[in-house]
């Protein structure tokens, strides 16, 4: 009876949908494909900017979506990225590539440094502490001698990837941003179906029990802060290459909100809910940008009419539909 | 000294879980004052005691989910009054909540497997698949099965009626092969019938471990418990068999005063 149920165990296990669901690869590959052929329709810019926001939406998703921790203080790691990234290439005449992965480290000091404080604290309260260092990254990013003030860090050269590859073409920046944004959305995709992202996932759900089980959980959260941090750093020091600008916008606090709008517009705790909401809210801002400031009541209304409609975001509405996770 | 007074107090044995001159106060009042306890190795205990007795402030102490405020926790012979809560799961002594704590939005097989994953240390390999897990499989269908849950395996654990959460609850702490349980009030807030389930199931799990359990009804861990401690405004008022601890006037004194039959 046993060695039965135990093969019948076996062939259940191998059907389940756990590890990577094959739909999600499948989504995966047709948006890539899509994004291969975008820019003979669309504009590379403005797609770049939203495979930046995607990516920026993302990093914070794995931390509120999966870990259920709410930062109010994700546009400090985006834009200190951005700034270090942006000085780089610019005073020190750095490649893209270093000047990037520069930001991406100073974004994950960063995030080390405030999310050890952080995570001592819950809820509400670690969301206020959150936004309480961005505020002060942010002064900072006005003050210090070599962020430019107002002016942020402008005309920031391109520059040459790997010392070769010229990007002065927006075409071809946009394939290497391409490249770096589906790297790090598959990087978040591993991270939530790994180990580390299924005791993640337990401890967003109930952090006691995981505690009585015998799990640090402040090391986990901690981990997955300064990943997120990082991941949002990419996408900052991403955003200064493409914009050749470091401007304080990325670091204030309606960053911080924007990303969050996005994350749950699109939906929170989905793999693909923030590349949507980023989708729409950048689309919103440069499509109706001829609105002046209605743009900002429109995303207002388009929220709350969000929040009433569906709760759990676009890609949250339709996976329930669909019954499959997305 | 310290180390004369450990000799002195030292637990026989057989004691797997001792308090010695356990005590909590809050601002303002004692919640646990100056309790001693010893939980016998492969015995049932239960901690009985009506409203406000420090039944769950005492529990929470014995997990280190709070601190003391004076007096030593052993658990066997080895000091873990200032030990983290997680350090003392991770030496088998481990607990579960008065609300039913299952992790409502995995499935009720990745449940008893965030527990069977405890196995490989921590798990900070954020890089893997969790394919890496599949090995966990067919000892957590086992576990699932072991309590009734076989049917439900790939259920949302929070859309499970209250006593299947309790049961995915008890398979969860199960799968950590754990020496010692401690149950808060696995009763609690049950259906009658889901009572006897859960009552059969503490039986069975008991065979070759020490459980000690919170409970506010006298009658339910009647048969069920090799010992019981009842307490009363924070202090230990009785211990022995049902059959003594029922009979004692302060025990019913302590009962009717609270309101109780």
């Amino acid at each position: 009876m046993t060695t039965q149920s135990e093969t019948g165990y076996r062939s259940e296990a191998a059907a389940l949908p756990i590890g990577t669901p094959r739909h999600h690869m499948v989504i995966f590959a047709v948006l890539f494909g899509l994004l291969l052929v975008a820019p003979s329709v669309l504009y590379p810019v403005f797609l770049m900017k939203v495979l930046c926001f995607a990516l920026f939406a993302s990093a914070l998703n794995l931390l509120l979506g999966f870990g259920g921790l709410l930062s109010f203080g994700h546009a400090a790691f985006f834009g200190s990225s951005s700034y270090v990234a942006a000085y780089a290439a610019k005073a020190w005449g750095f490649n893209p590539e270093f000047a990037i992965l520069l930001g991406v480290l100073a974004a994950a000091v960063l995030g080390l440094g405030i999310g050890a404080l952080a995570i001592r604290r819950q809820g509400i309260y670690f969301a206020m502490v959150t936004l309480a260092f961005a505020q002060m990254v942010f002064f900072f990013a006005l003050q210090a001698p070599f962020t430019g003030g107002e002016d942020g860090i402008q005309a920031v050269p391109r520059g040459r990837l790997f010392g070769l590859i010229d990007l002065s073409s927006d075409l071809t920046l946009y394939f290497v941003v391409l490249a770096i944004v589906f790297g790090a959305l598959l990087l978040i995709y591993r991270i939530i179906h790994s180990p580390f992202g299924q005791v993640l996932k337990a401890i967003r759900d109930n952090e006691p029990r995981s505690v009585s089980l015998g799990y640090k959980v402040n090391r986990y959260k901690l981990a997955v802060f300064v990943m997120s941090a990082a991941l949002a750093g990419l996408a900052g020091a991403t955003k200064a290459i493409v914009f050749q600008l470091a401007s304080l916008t990325d670091v204030y606090w309606t960053m911080s909100g924007e990303v969050v709008l996005m994350t749950l517009l699109g939906g929170m705790g989905t793999v693909f809910g923030p590349l949507i909401g980023a989708a729409v809210i950048v689309t919103m801002q440069n499509y109706f940008a001829g609105f002046g400031a209605w743009v900002t009541v429109l995303q207002g209304a388009i929220f709350v009419v969000s929040v009433l409609l569906f709760r759990e975001g676009i890609v949250g509405v339709l996976a329930k539909w669909l019954k499959k996770p997305l | 000294m310290s180390a004369a007074m450990t000799q002195q107090n030292a637990p026989k044995a057989d004691v797997i879980l001792s308090a010695r001159g356990l005590t909590k106060r809050f601002a303002g009042f004692v919640a646990v004052n100056d309790v001693d306890l010893d939980v016998q190795r492969g015995s049932i205990h239960a901690l009985i005691g009506p409203n406000g007795a420090g039944k769950t402030t005492c529990f929470n102490l014995l997990t280190k989910f709070l601190q003391p405020s004076a007096g030593t926790i052993t658990l066997n012979g080895r000091d873990i009054t200032r030990m983290p809560s997680a350090d003392i799961a991770r030496l088998g002594l481990v607990r579960s909540f008065q609300i039913s704590a299952v992790f409502p939005k995995l499935s009720v097989l990745e449940n008893v497997r965030i527990a069977l994953q405890r196995r490989r240390g921590d798990s900070f390999d954020f890089w893997r698949s969790q394919k890496v897990l599949h090995e966990l499989y067919a000892e957590a269908m086992e576990r699932v099965d072991e309590v009734g849950l076989s049917s439900f395996t790939h259920e949302t654990a929070g859309e499970l009626s209250y006593g299947r959460k309790r049961a995915l609850e008890i398979a969860t702490t199960l799968a950590l092969e754990p020496e010692m349980l401690l149950l808060d009030e696995p009763m609690a807030g049950m259906a009658q019938e889901d009572v006897a389930r859960i009552s059969a199931l503490i039986r069975k799990i008991a065979a070759n471990r020490t459980i000690l359990m919170v409970e506010h009804n006298l009658s339910v861990v009647a048969d069920l418990s090799d010992r019981i401690t009842v307490l009363a405004r924070g202090q230990v008022l009785a211990e022995g068999p049902y059959e003594a601890v029922s009979k004692d006037p302060r025990v019913i004194d302590a009962y009717i005063g609270a309101g109780h039959e």
